[in-house]
């Protein structure tokens, strides 16, 4: 990938923001919120960070992502779309009869999916048979995964992160989308998952701290994880869920509910000013 | 029976895993700690760079092997069948079994044959979790020779398939020249009266059975279904039409397992009476397997009365 500036990225970040308030739009159902917070990670890892090829979805040397967090399908969605992947206009059917764009990623029917998630605690463990495949076959791409701050509940993940760090991939990088906001509420009323940096150098992580709505400090955080020998990395950010729309910053409301015509409106309206701006 | 040579099913896999990993360099075997029990240690010594023991941690395991099938290996993921398919069903049904990816779980110490350990281990629900899964091929091998064959078609087939495998040492009774193929029962005894569908290490009672009713006048056919899913309809279908009674025979719950495949077929397709034995919907308990197989009725004598009780049904 040629270089690309911060200013480009941002504008990218911005337009899958649309895409994700588009497709929940139009599906009437989806989870806006966990997918706005993770839009500028998927910008620089789609168009900065992964070794990738859109023509070629398949290609056994790229880089694999797994969206451990699959409810934020409508970012992923998004990202492979404005990236090539598929038609801009497959957006617009995300979660109706026929279309490609489930619910939950599927790697099966959807271009660029490397692998289906959706049940929490899963995907970060087939990140981590991924990352050993790489190793075993002495091969140099990485595999990233996305988690929510939720999602580390479930113990599967700490499973996944104990041998993770057993076998020594360096080549997996985790990371935690700390929003602190799942469907019932705070991370902490439900049931606190902190210190979270702390729980993952005690698991034999390499640990960034960043804010990951942030498009500086996410660079830096992937340089530095291709930096670590002999650990898995784990990123992990502080976001706003819901980032970028205004009404729904911080809003654990708009976990699992998507925009009506009014607040479609609004929403997309406050992006296309950004964009603008962006533009200008 | 006593000139009958022994062994468990679970042994025959841990060889046939070695044999494989000479020829698939792409193999990758995993365990969760039971390499002794389930014989995967038998890989593990033989290419220890492809072998992983993810710990005490079956989901964690299944998961693994999907990531690892994803991209490109060939992978067996084996525990005890009640971890392997009850503690993990959920990440076999969603990272394995929806994907359709190349993971074959290999399953060990199922059924109440498990013997001392007692119920918390002896699986008789995994068939039945497994056959709800879309696309999953359920495989459960009569003896060692056919598991052998099993594990072979396994890593033939391209999709997730479960290998069910005995603890116990049973008596060898297919013979290495026969064919098996995926989704194909075989005849192993002609009969005309009744037909008695086994499987596991219930094809060798049912043949026993078979010699037992014949001495009482009655010919019992004797298929064994190695394959669970896809059932074999065709021979269950010709079973009905020419016997017009059946008894199914299984080391597994008669709830979700083998007799309810059988059923499912036979009442949709040619209704005749279908008589089910296996653990009547119980927990099993400790004790020597070759004693728990009686008092569970999971035996030759037993599939005797169950088969002259379809006859019965059969003429009403």
């Amino acid at each position: 990938m040629d270089a690309i500036t911060k200013k480009e990225l941002q504008r990218i970040a911005t337009k899958i923001r649309m895409a994700i308030i588009e497709g929940t739009y139009h599906a009437g159902s989806g989870h806006p919120g966990g997918s706005l917070s993770i839009a500028d990670d998927l910008a620089y890892l789609y168009w900065k960070e992964m070794h990738i090829d859109p023509a070629a979805p398949k290609m056994p040397t790229r880089d694999r992502f797994v969206l451990s967090k699959g409810h934020a399908a409508p970012a992923l969605y998004g990202a492979l779309a404005l990236r090539g992947y598929f038609p801009e206009s497959w957006i617009p059917t995300l979660r109706k009869v026929g279309s490609a764009l489930q619910g939950h990623p599927d790697m099966k029917n959807i271009p660029g999916v490397d692998m289906s998630s959706g049940s929490l605690g899963q995907g970060v463990s087939c990140a981590v048979g991924m990352a050993l495949s790489a190793k075993l076959d002495k091969a140099d791409w990485r595999v990233y995964t996305i988690l929510g701050d939720g999602e580390i509940q479930e113990g599967q993940v700490w499973e996944a992160a104990m041998f993770a760090a057993a076998k020594k991939l360096d080549n997996l990088v985790v990371i935690v989308d700390n929003n602190n906001l799942q469907i019932d509420g705070t991370v902490e009323q439900v049931n606190s998952p902190y210190p979270i940096p702390e729980k993952f150098a005690a698991f034999g992580f390499h640990v960034i701290e960043i804010d990951g709505n942030d498009l500086e400090e996410i660079e830096t955080a992937f340089a530095e994880a291709r930096t670590v020998n002999g650990k898995p990395v784990a990123i992990v950010q502080k976001t706003i869920k819901g980032k970028g729309v205004s009404f729904m910053e911080d809003q654990c409301g708009w976990h699992g509910s998507a925009p009506k015509k009014e607040q479609y409106d609004a929403a997309m309206a406050e992006l296309k000013a950004r964009l603008e701006e962006e533009e200008g | 029976m006593a000139d009958l040579m022994k062994q468990a099913t679970r042994d025959a896999y841990g060889q046939e895993l070695v044999e494989l990993g000479a020829q698939y360099d792409n193999l990758v075997v995993l365990d969760a700690d039971l390499a002794a029990a389930t014989k995967t240690g038998l890989f593990k010594k033989a290419y220890p760079e492809r072998f992983f023991n993810v710990g005490i941690a079956e989901g964690n395991m299944m998961s693994i092997a999907a990531g690892l099938a994803a991209t490109g290996k060939v992978v067996f993921a084996s525990s005890f069948a009640m971890f392997a398919a009850g503690r993990a069903f959920e990440q076999v049904r969603n990272a394995i079994g929806y994907p359709h990816l190349n993971v074959k779980i290999g399953a060990t110490h199922a059924g109440i044959s498990v013997g001392e350990d007692g119920a918390t281990h002896q699986c008789c629900e995994d068939i039945g979790l497994m056959r709800t899964i879309p696309g999953m091929v359920i495989l459960n091998p009569a003896d060692g020779v056919e598991a052998k064959k099993a594990v072979r078609a396994a890593v033939e087939w391209n999709g997730p398939v479960y290998l069910r495998f005995g603890r116990l040492a049973v008596p060898v009774i297919t013979k290495e020249e026969e064919p098996f193929e995926i989704g194909k029962g075989r005849e192993l005894v002609a009969g005309t009266d009744v037909t008695i569908v086994a499987t596991g290490l219930l094809v060798n009672e049912a043949v026993l059975a078979a010699e037992a009713l014949k001495a009482q006048g009655i010919s019992a056919r004797v298929i064994n279904m190695a394959t669970i899913k896809p059932i074999d309809r065709d021979i269950l279908v010709k079973a009905a039409r020419e016997t017009g009674a059946i008894v199914t025979a299984e080391e597994h719950n008669v709830i979700g397992g083998l007799g309810s495949a059988v059923a499912e077929v036979i009442s949709e397709t040619v209704p005749v009476p279908v008589v089910r034995v296996g653990v009547n919907d119980t927990f099993g308990q400790s004790g020597p397997a070759l004693e728990l197989l009686k008092l569970y009725g999971l035996c030759a004598d037993n599939l005797v009365v169950k088969a002259k009780e379809a006859l019965a049904l059969k003429k009403n």
